[in-house]
């Protein structure tokens, strides 16, 4: 039976995470890079945008959200070949099916972070064409479309695992594989328009209602709960990167304040519908802190060039949410509360089995993928294009004719 | 005729603008530059990262004046744009061959 007060919320929740692509991440992402690139950056995340979508209703949504297969779908949806008036809980099915596809858009269009400056577009095209169906559709299936995972009994409300360590974990095996850019670590330049990077933050943190709240898949209580952990977590990781930054460096800076504000939404994404706004501050506080420090490990210690910092903020934020639900989703805690006769123990190796799983899954097949794409479209620009910018050697167009 | 070429800090501008009209200059020319002297750039933190910033932003002026007034629009310049701290810039100083007003087609100081 449709609800049009749930329908009404779902509708404007997908067009919040559509919003959160298009522009919010390509304008976040745009601004971080040099000006020679900007369009490149936004062209692809507008062509992956596009992209996912007609994939999506091809056989991704098929695959991920119809059969009872444990580990995939089938077919029986593809093209979405349901009746007009087709029911998905108390919404519409198409609704359902537009919804969860600003997800499967968003997903590999976080990747984007990890290889800026310096990615073939077609091999852009085709690893993304590849990753949606073999890393982020099976994964998708497993814990929300009714697949093993979703039956051990992980609780990842609206993408942890499924969005931000898929793409996290993904991303950094791209980048090690691509090689840094010409000069990382000390001679590369500087973001261009940090205020584009925050205008980009601050849709994806409305966007973030839709994508959480929305994943209530109702217009009640409990996406009034995670819209307002969602907005706690944002605002307190913020806060902790600026202190972090204000005492480390005497200046606390906007790309800096932004980008805890990411980390922050990001590690708040799969407890979403499950804690309480404690939590939400606890969890603010701590992914903020360690989004932090991964930023500095990948980057400096490890020295790869995961450019955008994608594991170090969305994998690594998604993750560390994934472990913190089985704390605080006990009703103890303020939390909606556990399985009957689960403990915080037993959900914690539910959780953990889940991440390894994914991680495992994203890794080796992500890599199967990069090496296929490389071989019959090869991943790297020439260091020619790469000196004189993709915007005008791969698209044609500069960013700012001025 | 003298042709003063000047390198400043951006933020200066208003200050030698105003104490070069105080001055009685009729006209000069501002461009937004890039340079190092010996600050030898800057650097920047962006997500915790360095960057070093080889050329630094500056602003250009430049200023034809008759030769009696060149030692006055120096010193302007100098009183206005100095902060006294590093990369506060530099003042040149050439000779003018000639000048043309291109309205009314009046040559050399005439045209200044």
């Amino acid at each position: 039976m449709i609800d049009a007060g749930n329908t009404a919320w779902l509708i404007t929740a997908t067009a919040l995470v559509l919003f959160m692509t298009l522009p919010g991440l390509a304008l976040f992402y745009g601004g971080l890079v040099r000006a020679e690139n900007l369009l490149s950056v936004l062209m692809q995340c507008f062509t992956i945008a596009s992209l996912v979508s007609v994939l999506w209703l091809v056989a991704g949504y098929s695959l991920t959200f119809s059969g009872d297969g444990v580990w995939i779908g089938d077919l029986s949806k593809m093209l979405l070949r349901v009746p007009r008036d087709a029911v998905s809980g108390t919404i519409p099915e198409t609704v359902f099916f537009m919804f969860q596809m600003t997800f499967a858009i968003i997903t590999p269009a976080l990747i984007v972070g990890a290889f800026v400056e310096r990615m073939r577009f077609g091999a852009v095209v085709l690893f993304s064409a590849l990753w949606l169906f073999l890393v982020y559709v099976p994964v998708a299936h497993w814990i929300w479309g009714g697949g093993w995972l979703a039956e051990l009994g992980v609780m990842d409300f609206a993408g942890g695992l499924v969005v931000h360590l898929t793409a996290g974990v993904s991303a950094l095996l791209l980048a090690v594989v691509l090689g840094p850019r010409a000069g990382f670590p000390h001679d590369v330049k500087p973001p261009h328009a940090p205020w584009m990077t925050m205008t980009g933050a601050c849709m994806l943190w409305v966007g973030w209602f839709g994508f959480n709240a929305g994943s209530a898949l109702s217009a009640g209580a409990d996406a009034g709960m995670a819209m307002t952990v969602t907005h706690i977590s944002a605002a307190t990781a913020t806060l902790v990167w600026i202190v972090i930054e204000a005492v480390k460096f005497g200046k606390p800076s906007m790309v800096g304040a932004v980008t805890g504000a990411i980390a922050g939404l990001a590690s708040i994404t799969p407890a979403s519908g499950y804690v309480g706004p404690g939590a939400a501050l606890v969890i603010g506080l701590v992914g903020g802190s360690l989004c932090y420090v991964m930023v500095m490990v990948i980057k400096h210690r490890f020295g790869i060039d995961d450019s955008l910092d994608v594991l170090a903020v969305h994998g690594i934020g998604g993750a560390l949410g994934i472990v913190l639900t089985a704390i605080f989703a006990d009703a103890t805690l303020g939390g909606i509360g556990l399985a009957e006769g689960r403990t915080i123990g037993g959900q914690a190796l539910i959780q953990l089995t889940g991440l390894v799983a994914v991680l495992i899954w994203s890794v080796a097949v992500s890599f199967i993928i990069i090496k296929v794409v490389q071989a019959i479209a090869g991943l790297r620009v020439s260091p020619e294009i790469e000196e004189q910018g993709l915007d005008l050697s791969i698209h044609g167009e500069r960013g700012y004719n001025m | 005729m003298k042709y003063i070429i000047a390198v400043i800090q951006p933020h200066r501008l208003d200050a030698v603008r105003q104490a070069l009209a105080d001055l009685g200059v009729q006209g000069l020319t501002v461009s937004e530059v890039r340079g190092f002297g010996r600050q030898k750039g800057q650097t920047e933190i962006y997500r915790g990262a360095e960057y070093k910033i080889q050329y630094v932003p500056k602003v250009k002026l430049e200023i034809a004046v008759s030769a009696s007034m060149a030692d006055a629009v120096v010193g302007a310049i100098g009183e206005g744009a100095r902060t006294g701290r590093i990369g506060d810039g530099k003042v040149f100083v050439l000779p003018l061959e000639g000048a043309m007003r291109v309205r009314t087609g009046e040559m050399g100081a005439d045209a200044l």
